[in-house]
């Protein structure tokens, strides 16, 4: 089918809702956000329109560096971890019965209507020392002692990891059932053993979709800021949790925005590096 | 013994019996294909020789040793599949030196193998190309060669052409045959394309229902099938039935026909003619009565339909032998004998 491209100002009509919406509920607070960044604070939390680096030059200290450093450590952390279980878990669901696939799919989908609080909490009650597995553990002989699994670093990835799972097996879903499974077939005739067919033909024929999943669990996981608050040390604090420390306990809007923006910054230049990255690959 | 052996071979999937009792003894080098009706489990059956399904009942042998539980990356095969299932992450040559990449081979003697294949598959040059920019002939020499990277014991296609224009598929049977004959590889050919299994096999297997019911040379199953099914699926024929008197004298069609005997104490039978060796002439004198209801002039060969009693015979000339009749007109029809081959019924 041949398009026209668009000739009067009119064609462009259906154009204008999407575009203004975008306008008016990201381009506008954005904006705000980083011209606030540049605003001068003043006591008591209030702030005056100005253009000072204040803000930015603050944040370049030592602690917010760790806590930036931390923050995408962490989100690479829960992405990576994501992808490495999601693709086995991904692939044998889509190679099982009707279903078995339907009854997990509706179980993942319905741990997408729980909130990030109840999830926050869900685990710190399940990792508690009163009422957590570590009990059943003892009741089967495997500990001596009930014991507090949170607040720790184990606690903050497991959340954030069955958070941000059900994302990644909905991302990686479509793909896995359209990939042809007489690849594996003919893998498996030239010598190939099913895990090493696994390695050499899933895996690779599944790049783009690998790598397009590990930039949205990453984005996904750098937002993330009740979960590390509810079950981990201060030191497992996200720039995320600083951000609305900030920008509600503190008051310091200025600060707060230009943390935000400094984030999304950071974020925008490693998506760019990662599919750089797979581009360079590619033409290889 | 070496080659390939069958022995009462059965896949069930649930209730139902995909492959039922199939003996077949494949000798090394020989050319074979498994030819039937969709649905009659030649795939099933080749899928089991290649480890992909494992047999309900029955054992596989390969070169004297049972492979009926090797794994499939043991067996040390080739294959093509009718999708091809060529790797789209992989260029030309890193697809056909797959299988020696698994293996570890070096890299040199890799890179040499796929020169020489790329050469033998007429194809030289091609070994940095992507897959996704070849023709469906070029992809067709492409999975070829890949499954013959390692020089397999066993080379195994299943429904390989069947993609192809009828042209191009016309050539690429020769060349198997031809590229099979110098290797002096074991080739099994899964087709439902009778033409395409007389121009490449040493035995063409027939199925239906799951079950072998004839595996022959070409020109036997042609000449000579085992049963009415056959005889129908391989070519043209005329199925007619047959009646022996008291006296064990047959006849067909109400004549008495020399020559023709039922089997012992068989009193009906069909018999296979090819529509080539009916004869018509002049009616009465012995011949069975008909009368021509149709008459097809193709170009190369001319249909002549008869009706005889309540059968229908259709009788096929060469344009040089054109029979002197019209439509309506009351003919004889005489059968050979040497030509006709008694059925079960
Ligand atoms: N995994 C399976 N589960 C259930 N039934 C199956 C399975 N695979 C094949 N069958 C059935 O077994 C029968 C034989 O199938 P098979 O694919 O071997 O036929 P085929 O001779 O290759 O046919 P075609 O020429 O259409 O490819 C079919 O009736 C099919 O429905
Ligand atoms: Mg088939």
């Amino acid at each position: 089918m041949r398009r026209e491209p668009p000739q009067r100002l009119a064609d462009y009509g259906p154009l204008f809702f999407p575009a203004g919406m975008l306008t008016v509920f990201f381009v506008v607070p954005f904006a705000t956000m980083i011209a606030v960044s540049f605003f001068q604070r003043e006591q008591g939390g209030f702030y005056t329109p100005a253009f000072v680096f204040d803000n930015y030059a603050r944040f370049l200290s030592m602690f917010f560096g760790k806590v930036l450093g931390f923050s995408l450590f962490l989100a690479v952390a829960v992405a990576i971890t994501c992808v490495v279980i999601g693709i086995p878990f991904t692939y044998l669901l889509s190679r099982s019965a009707r279903k078995i696939q339907v009854v997990w799919l509706v179980a993942l989908l319905s741990i997408l209507s729980l909130s990030e609080v109840m999830i926050g909490f869900a685990w710190s009650t399940l990792f508690s020392r009163t009422a957590g597995v570590t009990n059943l553990f003892v009741w089967l002989g495997l500990m001596a002692q009930p014991q507090a699994l949170t607040p720790s670093f184990g606690a903050v990835m497991t959340a954030m990891t069955y958070q941000a799972f059900p994302y990644t097996v909905l991302v990686l879903y479509p793909a896995l059932v359209r990939l042809d499974p007489t690849l594996t077939e003919a893998a498996r005739t030239l010598g190939a053993s099913p895990v090493k067919a696994f390695f050499t033909v899933v895996v690779p024929a599944l790049r783009n979709t690998i790598l397009a999943t590990l930039i949205m669990v990453f984005i996904f996981a750098l937002g993330s800021y009740l979960l590390p608050q509810l079950l981990g040390r201060p030191q497992h604090w996200t720039l995320s949790v600083l951000i609305t420390d900030q920008a509600i306990y503190q008051s310091n809007m200025p600060f707060a925005a230009a943390m935000a923006v400094f984030l999304v910054l950071v974020s925008l230049a490693l998506v760019g590096l990662a599919l750089y990255a797979g581009q360079q690959r590619q033409a290889k | 013994m070496s080659g390939l052996n069958l022995s009462h071979v059965t896949k069930q999937f649930g209730n139902f019996t995909a492959v039922n009792d199939v003996s077949l003894s494949v000798p090394d080098g020989t050319f074979v294909c498994l030819l039937g009706p969709s649905g009659c489990g030649k795939t099933t059956l080749m899928r089991m020789i290649a480890g992909l399904d494992l047999p309900t009942n029955g054992s596989i042998e390969l070169g004297g040793a049972d492979i009926t539980a090797v794994p499939t990356h043991k067996r040390d095969l080739g294959m093509v599949f009718q999708s091809l299932a060529l790797f789209p992450h992989l260029t030309v040559g890193e697809n056909i030196a797959y299988s020696l990449r698994i293996r570890g081979t070096p890299k040199d003697v890799q890179k040499k193998r796929v020169d020489e294949l790329l050469a033998m598959i007429h194809l030289p040059g091609f070994a940095d190309r992507s897959v996704a920019k070849l023709s469906g002939g070029q992809r067709q020499r492409v999975a070829i060669a890949r499954a013959l990277a390692i020089s397999p014991k066993l080379f195994l296609l299943d429904e390989p052409l069947s993609a192809l224009d009828a042209k191009l598929r016309e050539a690429m049977q020769v060349e198997l045959r031809q590229l099979q004959q110098r290797l002096g590889i074991t080739t099994i050919v899964v087709t439902h394309d009778q033409r395409e299994a007389m121009t490449m096999a040493d035995t063409v297997v027939v199925m239906n229902g799951g079950e072998i019911r004839q595996a022959a040379a070409p020109v036997d199953i042609y000449r000579r099938p085992a049963d009415s099914f056959v005889a129908d699926f391989i070519g043209q024929t005329n199925l007619l039935p047959v009646a022996a008197d008291s006296t064990g004298r047959a006849s067909v069609l109400g004549e008495v026909i020399e020559g023709i005997t039922l089997p012992a104490g068989a009193a009906k039978g069909m018999l296979s003619v090819r529509p080539e060796d009916v004869q018509l002439t002049a009616p009465g004198h012995g011949a069975i009565a008909g009368t021509v209801t149709f008459i097809r002039d193709l170009g190369g060969a001319i249909e002549t339909f008869v009706e005889a009693g309540s059968t229908q015979v259709i009788a096929v000339s060469s344009p040089r032998n054109r029979p002197d009749v019209s439509v309506g007109q009351s003919v004889g029809i005489r059968l050979d004998p040497a030509t006709s081959v008694v059925l079960a019924r």
